[in-house]
């Protein structure tokens, strides 16, 4: 009976819901002191004074420290920091280095006090003297000052610039619109914290909110100037993180302040720093072209963003699912990057995907409803097979299935074309599907498997759980892959003192460390078969290793299980008080975002298996349907109920992966009706500061949600063909949300979030 | 949060006392706003009573209508027979405020001293008379799509967040009020809170050391016929963009009185006196109430970014109205059910 697939309960849940899970903020220290940040008040200019010697009077105060007097960081070096698997610092500001101001709300020193709240008081009190000047901080004043980046995360950013002008002139139907998405914010519901301990001048480690232990600690050991396995970090549950817990500032902050007071430090954002100081996804101004044959082929895609950043290479790249979608022999996808005053924008769940879609997956509809074609057939008839850009067979792909199986369940074919048709007293009612899509990422991962003399068997890797099920699933491939039931696995990550992993992020973890957790149990058990046939007393003695299987914690001979020896048994008759075998799985693609610095028994994946970007595209699609209900004279908009068909290869427990579409179509409904980052356009401030004033969706938000699951294995991206699940399901759900209230209503709104007043805007 | 003293008052002349005593101390309800001030540096009081022991946590029927004491908690207001019964409006209204936790812990009187959720006022870097006077208001020119369109200043365009106001507003409650040396007054709720005028800074027009001690709902026969509509950015849990507190008396379909209040647009609950004198001895029908919103409307001063809000008022008052004349069971906003009757 296989374990993988199955819906069993996170394995880690009764800790979590028990209070026994530890996150950062929870480890104590005897002689523990707390930090809190000082931020600028000015979104640009530099600090002239600071006056720190009255503050280092306020009652508990240990150290204030700045610029004046901070322990010297090594500085930004893009060659070496790629080097040393550092180049992802959050904001490239190693911090309190020098005394210029980038942004409002950067940290510009950090007081370390005896108790939480007098740090906190004293920060208040800590006066800080600027020369100041006008920031750039809103976006549409700065793109006629925007730069066309050439390269994104390695790949080209200005994908056949210039290049759709003319098939656009010459097809037959055109729709042309601008799309717009604000600002958002992770919000995670655990706020970064962390705590650093020193041993000596020259051991640190970090108890920190991280997606990445292994990341987070080739980070803090570039800058702070230690031998990377010298930095320990620990993580071993983490409230949250949709892509904001990377490495930020306050992790080199607190170990700074650590360091300087010479005892352990603890350092907890507050919800307010979260809105600034762990990144953001930018907002973009999108302008979406699609152009058919008379018949409604479509042969042109144009997609260009506007965005900015600032402190950092990365900008939202949400021009990436017009390179992955439909059948259009000419597509033309470029970006224009501002530069603004602002915090680093960062990645966020589906970064790109989440507001490209919604630009492209309207203007599908906008183009359906142009052509008079319902919109799944619309997007039937322009179904690619095949990568549109690079050429390559997609791995797995089964979205007409998505289609097919979403319209069935939601009832689309009870759909009117014509807006405006369906009410529900008050309100009117509308229908509205896009298409999901994200990569199928996997990087390179290790995973060490031990077995004790009692059959427990312990699963080690640095990897993490961010909510997201790691742990489960990772016991439900060891049960499988060694015959053990799922309670008698034990799994440990969240430490870098595991072999490594790559951080969680870009839906890659599954996909990533299952293949090594695996091929580590394979290992297991050959050097247990080995001991067997050795072993004259095993009834396996003499036998050849490929005639023997496995099954309920016993090796056996293949269609013989009378002929059979238990693990116990053979560990016990050759003494060993353990058994421990470790693997490294390196996809062909190569090693992705972290590179594994300690390579275990690298792994004999056939190529077909392994992950070839060269012979194949590696994607998930997915079909999202809403219902709507739209009272008109408030511009209130409902979603009543939603229907997610996903194909991201194997599922590997059916119940934490419905979970993970759960909470994305929840976030992708945030999105499209009430998540929003505003500024003030003079001082770029943000003026949502907190979960009071940024609305993210509350039960009474969030309807019932229909789950379904392709769940064929993606033959080609590992043995254990699952892909990535994290991201795919919050993408195409505003579009899907928007077209549902251009059928109820008739109105097109393009500028999300669908906030009541811009309804009577259109 | 900066160091403060704390205390608990186990009577009112002890707390009085205690803060009338010193210009920086303040009375403690139930926390749910002054904490938040305080850990912000907003507020920075030096002291607190408690004021959660005082014996003012009764509900009771009074010949003249009922009392409710300014210790009780949201919740049980809200949930409280006599009010259910006899001022639906102020249940829903309640209700339709924060968040199940938050009212449990909130207190009547701390509801009527809950300062504005203007975000200039909360950030501490950023100007803003109510908080800093002479600072300057940073909404006036700044994001103000959540701000007045009714009897703002140049001062200050802050919108007092209280659901509970608007109805108590609308029901002509009266406010009862403890000074030094058992002194006792009481405050009719339009003139409780206050314009921002000059002193955006006072938002009601107590003075220091003045507790609120019970609040009186008069005999009404509005229980019938009212109706608290809300319109936020979700569902639950969010400060209204728009609220309207409607209750109306009729005689046949003749309306003999209507009491309309608004929230969401003023720096106080707004009382809609224009079109409550438009809709006197009017029939009730759907064109006369937008009559009546349209006139009322006519005065409304939108700031840059929320002209949106007056179209969205008028649109509120008339189907709120339209709510009170079908008992407050609302069949068309099933899809928001907290703003329904629980009845």
């Amino acid at each position: 009976m296989s374990e993988t697939g199955k819906p069993i309960s996170r394995i880690d849940g009764r800790m979590k819901v028990s209070g026994k899970a530890t996150y950062s903020a929870e480890n104590n220290f005897p002689n523990i002191a707390y930090a809190f940040p000082v931020r600028a008040t000015i979104a640009k200019g530099r600090i002239v004074s600071i006056d720190d010697a009255v503050i280092q009077k306020e009652p508990g105060v240990i150290a204030v420290i700045s610029y004046k007097n901070a322990f010297k960081l090594k500085p930004l070096d893009m060659q070496a920091q790629a080097k040393a698997g550092a180049a992802f610092l959050g904001e490239n500001l190693p911090p309190l280095q020098d005394n210029v101001v980038h942004y409002p709300g950067q940290f510009i020193a950090v007081i370390v006090a005896e108790t939480y709240e007098q740090a906190r008081t004293a920060a208040y009190k800590l006066k800080i003297g600027y020369t100041s000047e006008k920031g750039a901080v809103d976006l549409k004043t700065e793109l006629p000052n925007s730069e066309k980046p050439k390269m994104f995360m390695g790949e080209e950013a200005q994908v056949n610039d210039g290049k759709a002008a003319a098939p656009l002139a010459a097809a037959s139907h055109k729709v042309e619109h601008t799309y717009s998405t604000p600002v958002e914010h992770h919000h995670p519901m655990e706020p970064h914290a962390t705590v650093a301990v020193w041993e000596g001048t020259d051991k640190l480690t970090l108890y920190d909110a991280t997606q990445g232990v292994g990341f987070t600690g080739s980070i803090a050991a570039y800058f702070l100037g230690l031998q990377k396995e010298n930095v320990r970090v620990i993580a071993p549950f983490v409230g949250g993180g949709f892509g904001s817990k990377g490495l930020w500032l306050h992790t080199l902050l607190v170990a700074m302040a650590a360091k300087a007071v010479g005892r352990p430090v603890k350092l907890a954002l507050t919800r307010q720093m979260m809105q600034t100081n762990v990144g953001h996804r930018a907002s973009t101004i999108q302008r979406v072209a699609l152009g058919t044959d008379a018949v409604g082929q479509l042969g042109v895609v144009r997609h260009h963003t506007g965005t900015y950043n600032n402190l950092t290479q990365f900008f939202e790249p949400s021009g990436k699912q017009s390179l992955v979608l439909y059948q259009a022999p000419q597509r033309e996808v470029t970006y224009n990057v501002a530069h603004l005053d602002r915090s680093a924008p960062t990645f966020m769940r589906a970064p790109g995907e989440t507001p490209g879609t919604f630009a492209l997956e309207s203007a599908m509809d906008e183009m359906a409803y142009q052509l008079k074609v319902d919109p799944i057939e619309f997007r039937i008839k322009n179904h690619t097979t095949k990568d549109p850009v690079k050429g390559h067979d997609f791995s797995s792909e089964f979205l007409l299935d998505c289609y097919r199986i979403g319209a069935e369940h939601f009832g689309w074919s009870s759909r009117s074309m014509e807006p405006r048709q369906k009410r529900h007293g008050k309100y009117l009612v509308g229908y509205g599907m896009a298409t999901a899509t994200y990569p199928g990422g996997r990087s390179a991962a290790s995973v060490k498997v031990n077995m004790n003399a009692k059959g427990d068997v312990t699963v080690m890797t640095a990897s993490i759980d961010i909510g997201t099920g790691t742990y489960t699933v990772l016991a439900q491939t060891a049960a499988d892959a060694l015959g053990v039931p799922v309670n008698r696995i034990d799994v440990k990550i969240g430490d870098s003192s595991f072999p490594p992993a790559p951080l969680a992020g870009g839906s890659q973890t599954t996909a990533s460390i299952h293949p090594a957790a695996l091929d580590a149990c394979v290992l297991l058990r050959k050097e247990l078969t080995a001991l067997a046939i050795a072993d004259p007393n095993s009834k396996l003695n003499g036998r050849n290793p490929d005639d023997i299987d496995h099954a309920d914690g016993k090796l056996f001979v293949k269609g013989d299980n009378s002929k059979s020896d238990t693990y116990l048994n053979i560990l016990s008759r050759a003494k060993r008080s353990e058994i421990e075998a470790c693997a490294t799985t390196l996809p062909i693609s190569g090693a992705g975002l972290t590179i594994p610095s300690a390579l275990c028994t690298p792994s004999q994946t056939p190529p077909e298996q392994n992950s070839d970007v060269k012979q194949y595209a590696f994607h998930s699609f997915g079909a999202q349907f809403a219902e709507v209900w739209v009272d008109e004279d408030f511009g209130t908009i409902r979603v009543k109920r939603f229907t997610s068909v996903q194909d991201v290869g194997r599922i590997m427990n059916e119940k934490t992966a419905r979970s993970q579409v759960i909470g994305g179509v929840i976030f992708g409904i945030g999105a499209a009706l009430m998540e929003a980052t505003e500024y003030d356009k003079r001082w770029g401030n943000p003026v949502t500061r907190t979960l009071a004033d940024y609305h993210v969706p509350v039960h009474l938000d969030v309807p019932p949600i229909d789950v379904h699951f392709i769940g064929k294995p993606d033959p080609h991206i590992s043995p254990i063909g699952a892909r990535g699940i994290g991201e795919i399901g919050i993408t195409g759900v505003s579009a899907a949300i928007a077209n549902a209230v251009f059928n109820a209503t008739g109105k097109r709104l393009r500028d999300l979030p669908l906030t009541p007043e811009k309804f009577f805007d259109v | 949060m900066r160091p403060f003293k704390y205390s608990n008052a186990s009577d009112a002349a002890t707390a009085i006392g205690i803060v009338s005593a010193n210009p920086t101390a303040k009375f403690l309800g139930g926390g749910t706003n002054l904490v938040d001030l305080m850990k912000e540096d907003v507020m920075r009081p030096t002291e607190l009573v408690g004021v959660t022991r005082l014996k003012y946590a009764k509900i009771e029927k009074k010949v003249d209508g009922v009392s409710i004491g300014a210790t009780a908690t949201n919740s049980f207001t809200a949930n409280h027979e006599l009010i259910r019964e006899k001022y639906p409006l102020l249940s829903m209204a309640i209700l339709a405020g924060a968040s199940a936790q938050i009212r449990n812990m909130a207190t009547n009187g701390g509801n009527l001293n809950q300062r504005t959720r203007c975000t200039y006022f909360y950030d501490v870097s950023m100007p803003c008379n109510k908080r800093e006077p002479g600072t300057g208001c940073g909404a006036l020119h700044g994001e103000n799509k959540n701000h007045a369109i009714f009897g703002w200043s140049e001062e200050c365009v802050a919108t007092y967040p209280s659901d509970m106001a608007v109805a108590l507003a609308a029901l002509d409650a009266v406010v009862h009020v403890e000074g030094t040396n058992n002194t006792k007054r009481s405050v009719q709720f339009a003139n409780f809170h206050r314009l921002p005028g000059d002193h955006p800074e006072n938002d009601n027009n107590l003075k220091h050391g003045e507790l609120v001690t019970s609040i009186h709902l008069p005999v009404n026969q509005f229980a019938d016929k009212s109706y608290y509509l809300k319109i936020r950015e979700r569902s639950s849990y969010a400060f209204a963009l728009i609220s309207v507190a409607a209750a109306l008396v009729t005689d046949g379909n003749t309306i003999k009185e209507v009491r309309i209040a608004l929230g969401g647009v003023a720096h106080k609950p707004w009382r809609a006196s224009i079109a409550e004198h438009w809709l006197i001895g009017k029939q009730a029908t759907e064109a006369n109430f937008k009559a009546a919103a349209a006139a009322e409307l006519k005065n409304a001063k939108p700031l840059q970014h929320n002209k949106y809000k007056v179209g969205l008022a008028a649109k509120a008052i008339t189907r709120a109205l339209e709510g009170a004349m079908q008992g407050g069971v609302y069949g068309a906003m099933e899809a928001d059910s907290t703003t329904t009757n629980n009845n």
